[in-house]
């Protein structure tokens, strides 16, 4: 990098990018768009109530543990689309040989990774305050896949840390294999604790977990851990395709080719596994037809993520995978809910989302929380996606 | 071993472990607001490269705080499931909390601080570091409102029975600002303050020592002595009100603390001493009555010991608790002697020529790091035999499925990971201090050392 000098570092006043453009046009779309929300909050504050039959309040017709479900459920399929990219990246990294393409891979997730793991922090935040007894009982007795999962999660970002840290070449490589490999990992773990969720699990009748503690290592589980791989490496290859350029850009493309086909094979072993073997997941859907617009729409998503990526149409292909990664979580919410764990033992000791949540205080309160906080949380993301848009250019503060 | 012994271990080890960076992220924080405000004020670039170079001490701490404060959010989940069900009504919406308005905020603007510098403009950059620092700030105050609920619970009822009791809220202003969240969150700000300044405080005068970077070094000396001065006469009077509310509120234990056996009578002040639990014995250097003195004005006034309470009800660890609230104060009083010290030649313009001070303070980085654990390890064992002071026992919170095993299991991956970390931290730390705020390429903007100085004539 070339020494920094005054011109390219302005001292204040002076801004570094005075752009010409005119910020407050009075324009009427942009005061109807402003309008917009406090129209939304009128409708919200008159038609709230009470559910007669579990006494919570609602929101327009819908109850607070189900509100907090969908809350619980979007910030879950907020941290697989963006933690989803970024892991998805890092399982490829050593299918890059060159030291350059691996930095340059690096420093493609560099700025966003750790905004994109508050995701999951959140997420454990939301899951623990609306639903302690699911949170407590879910935790416990999947006590060894998230304990590989948080030393995984560790290794992760400490190999993103300290990789760049030390030029040597047995440094850099040891780090390189801890990345990809805790990439891996993480992708699946987070795959088999979904399939256990699907798949239910044996509970008594305080909700208390009665199975083996390796009973998370079941075939099912197993199967939909790399289904969430080959989703994750798709997207991930994706994100690639647009922040890199040259020789590397088109390794990525190859690699992006063989992602899709996985994914697709995988797709559909999970689906049959899913129709043949676990009858329950599809109750809701049988009761109502309608709801299957959702999972095909999914299946025209992921139809989509090929077309436009063979069109070079790499930004719209992402906005497709995220979709897909999107559809596929709400389509597990429609079967789930309104459950959230299963009982797989007979008893029918079920923990729905009325038995697990917290108090409609508490409900109340939090869904407030979300109501001021998740607007601030997307605009600080789109800020740091703003500033680093673009290809990868590497100076003296990558890593 | 029992699964509740081990899963104590755990928790106590992985939250001590996750406690060495969040106070150093928070206290180097605002030293890089003041730094990168004192840029922009006065457009010197002296204060621009030391920004820089504490930002990337900054990274550093920063990026192991989040990877081990992830394992604490999991674990509640994972090791204390029936504390989690009983609690997660108020203790969740505390870590939701923080999560959305804490977190969010933090991360979002550390891409722009840490890779922002050429990018964006230098106001916007110090709204980015505004940004992560009341971040950080924001996240202590949820998480000790969590803790400081478990010690003093207010504005709940409880509803349900046996197993299946659980804590809701009612009130939920009462439940943030409980007797003890407001002492203790300014208590544990200040903590982090003073941990971020000595580390400051430590580099930059070994850098005067070795005679590198003298004037950066002189200025940033400066800045953070003024900072930690503040804050450790501020601490005596926070532990102070800390301590008020101990005495009302959990008088187990803080008569542990004080090592006070006599169920209703005077209390020393103890400097030093030891406690001899089966003796019921408290020996040391004291200042006779002197509790009560503190406490009520009165040298004479009662104040109720450990056996006015059932045996079960007792802090298990009376001498501990005893030692480690001692050490923390003792070391508090030592902060206070060295910032006033330091002021003192300040004052009289010779700061820079008292080497053994200089090399004191490159020590002393030590102290606020170990007063911040001991502090914590006093309350949280002076809270015993309680999860939640006076509601839950903490032999009743935890996880009923998982076994020793799986716990010894557990706690044998996160030594052997957080040794390894420890190990890194220190390595990249020394390594980022070694080579100093100017890069490889500034090299000939570079400040000549000292013996440029002394050919110029200088000094
Ligand atoms: C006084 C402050 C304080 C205290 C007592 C704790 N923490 Fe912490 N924690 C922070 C202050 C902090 C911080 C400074 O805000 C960190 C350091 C790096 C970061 O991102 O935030 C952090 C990181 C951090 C993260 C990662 C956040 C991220 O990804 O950005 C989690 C999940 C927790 N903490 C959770 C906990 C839990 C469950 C604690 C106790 C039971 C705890 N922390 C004690
Ligand atoms: C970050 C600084 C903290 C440190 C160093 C610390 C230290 C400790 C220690 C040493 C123990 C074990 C006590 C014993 O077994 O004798 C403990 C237990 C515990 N602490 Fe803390 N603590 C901290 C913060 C917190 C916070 C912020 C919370 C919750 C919001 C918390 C909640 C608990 C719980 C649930 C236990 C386990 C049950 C128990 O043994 O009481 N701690 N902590
Ligand atoms: C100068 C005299 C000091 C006094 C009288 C004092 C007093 C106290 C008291 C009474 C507690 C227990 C609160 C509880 O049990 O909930 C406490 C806790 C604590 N102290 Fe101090 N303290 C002093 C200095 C310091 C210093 C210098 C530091 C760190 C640099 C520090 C860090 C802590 C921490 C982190 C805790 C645990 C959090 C809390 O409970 O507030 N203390 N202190």
């Amino acid at each position: 990098m070339i020494v920094p000098d005054n011109a390219k570092w302005p001292t204040w006043p002076a801004a570094s990018n005075p752009s010409p453009k005119r910020l407050y046009t009075p324009d009427k779309m942009k005061i109807l768009v402003r309008l917009f929300p406090l129209l939304l909050m009128a409708v919200i504050l008159t038609s709230c109530g009470t559910d007669a039959d579990s006494g919570y309040s609602t929101i327009a017709g819908i109850d607070y543990p189900t509100l907090w479900f969908l809350v619980v459920g979007a910030v879950f399929t907020g941290y697989a689309i963006l933690d989803g990219f970024d892991l998805g990246a890092g399982a490829w990294h050593l299918f890059f040989r060159k030291e350059e393409s691996r930095r340059i891979a690096l420093n493609a997730v560099g700025p966003v990774w750790d905004g994109n793991e508050v995701w999951l922090v959140i997420g454990g935040g939301t899951l623990f305050a609306g639903f302690p007894v699911v949170y407590g009982t879910l935790f416990s007795a999947m006590y060894i896949p998230f304990m590989l999962f948080l030393f995984a999660l560790i290794f992760r970002a400490i190999s993103i840390e300290f990789r760049s840290k030390e030029p040597m070449r047995w440094w850099r490589q040891t780090w390189d294999v801890a990345y990809s490999v805790s990439s891996i990992l993480l992708a699946v773990l987070l795959g088999v604790v979904l399939g256990n969720v699907l798949l239910g699990m044996p509970l008594d009748a305080q909700h208390e977990f009665t199975g083996s503690w390796l009973s998370f290592l079941n075939p099912y589980a197993l199967l939909v851990g790399l289904t969430s791989l080959a989703l994750f490496m798709m997207h991930g290859a994706i994100y690639l395709s647009m922040k890199t350029q040259g020789r590397l850009f088109v390794k990525v493309n190859v690699l992006l080719k063989r992602a899709i086909i996985a994914f697709v094979i995988l797709f559909i072993l999970t689906t049959l596994y899913t129709l043949l073997y676990i009858p329950h997941l599809s109750d809701d859907f049988k009761g109502n037809a309608a709801l299957f617009i959702v999972p095909t729409l999914a299946v025209l998503s992921i139809a989509n993520v090929p077309r436009h990526a063979s069109k070079q149409q790499y930004k719209r292909a992402f906005l497709f995978s995220s979709i897909t990664v999107g559809l596929l979580l709400i389509t597990v919410a429609i079967e789930l809910y309104p459950t959230v764990l299963l009982d797989s033992s007979g008893m029918g000791n079920n923990i729905s989302v009325y038995d697990a949540a917290a108090s409609d205080k508490s409900l109340g309160i939090m869904l407030l929380f979300v109501a001021i906080g998740g607007p601030l949380a997307v605009s600080y993301t789109a800020f740091v996606y703003k500033t680093f848009w673009g290809k990868v250019e590497m100076d003296e503060f990558s890593y | 071993m029992d699964v509740e012994i081990l899963a104590r271990l755990q928790f106590a080890f992985t939250i001590a472990f996750h406690y060495i960076y969040p106070p150093l992220s928070i206290g180097l924080g605002l030293l890089m607001v003041i730094m990168e405000g004192l840029y922009l004020r006065t457009g010197n670039k002296v204060y621009e490269t030391m920004a820089r170079f504490w930002t990337k001490i900054f990274a550093l701490t920063f990026g192991i705080g989040v990877a081990t404060g992830i394992v604490m959010e999991f674990e509640f989940g994972t090791n204390w499931a029936t504390y989690s069900r009983y609690v997660g009504d108020i203790f969740g919406s505390a870590l939701a909390a923080e999560g959305v308005f804490a977190f969010a905020l933090e991360s979002g603007f550390l891409g722009v601080l840490l890779f922002g510098w050429n990018r964006v403009s230098s106001r916007v950059h110090f709204i980015a570091t505004l940004g992560v620092f009341l971040g950080s700030m924001f996240s202590a105050i949820w998480i000790t409102v969590a803790n400081s609920w478990q010690q003093t619970p207010t504005g709940y009822q409880i509803v349900g029975e046996g197993m299946e009791a659980r804590a809701e809220i009612v009130d939920f202003w009462a439940m943030v600002f409980n007797p003890s969240s407001v002492d203790r969150l300014m208590h544990v700000w200040i903590g982090a303050f003073l941990a971020g300044a000595f580390l400051v405080l430590s580099v930059h005068a070994y850098y005067l020592l070795r005679g590198r970077y003298e004037e950066l070094s002189r200025k940033a000396f400066k800045i953070a002595l003024g900072v930690a001065t503040v804050f450790s006469l501020s601490q005596l009077f926070t532990g102070h009100r800390s301590a008020e509310y101990v005495a009302e509120h959990q008088p187990a234990k803080l008569a542990a603390m004080e090592g006070h056996f006599e169920a209703e009578g005077p209390a020393d002040l103890y400097i030093m001493g030891w406690v001899d639990k089966e003796e019921q014995t408290t020996t040391g250097i004291a200042l006779p009555g002197g509790l009560g003195f503190l406490l009520e004005g009165d040298f004479d006034a009662p104040v109720t010991g450990l056996n006015a309470f059932p045996e079960e009800d007792r802090p298990g660890q009376v001498n501990a608790v005893f030692q480690f609230y001692h050490l923390m104060v003792a070391i508090g009083m030592a902060l206070i002697g060295l910032t006033l010290l330091a002021c003192f030649f300040w004052w009289r313009g010779t700061l820079f020529q008292q080497r053994w001070l200089l090399w004191l303070f490159v020590w002393a980085v030590i102290l606020p790091q170990l007063a911040n654990q001991f502090g914590w390890f006093a309350a949280e064992m002076g809270r015993q035999p309680w999860v939640v002071y006076g509601l839950l026992r903490t032999s009743d919170a935890l996880s009923k499925v998982v076994t020793a095993n799986q716990v010894l299991f557990s706690l044998i991956g996160f030594s052997l990971i957080y040794a390894l970390l420890l190990t890194l931290f220190l390595y990249l730390l020394n390594k980022k201090i070694k080579k100093g705020p100017y890069d490889e390429d500034m090299i000939d903007d570079r400040p000549r050392q000292r013996e440029m100085a002394n050919v110029a004539g200088g000094q």
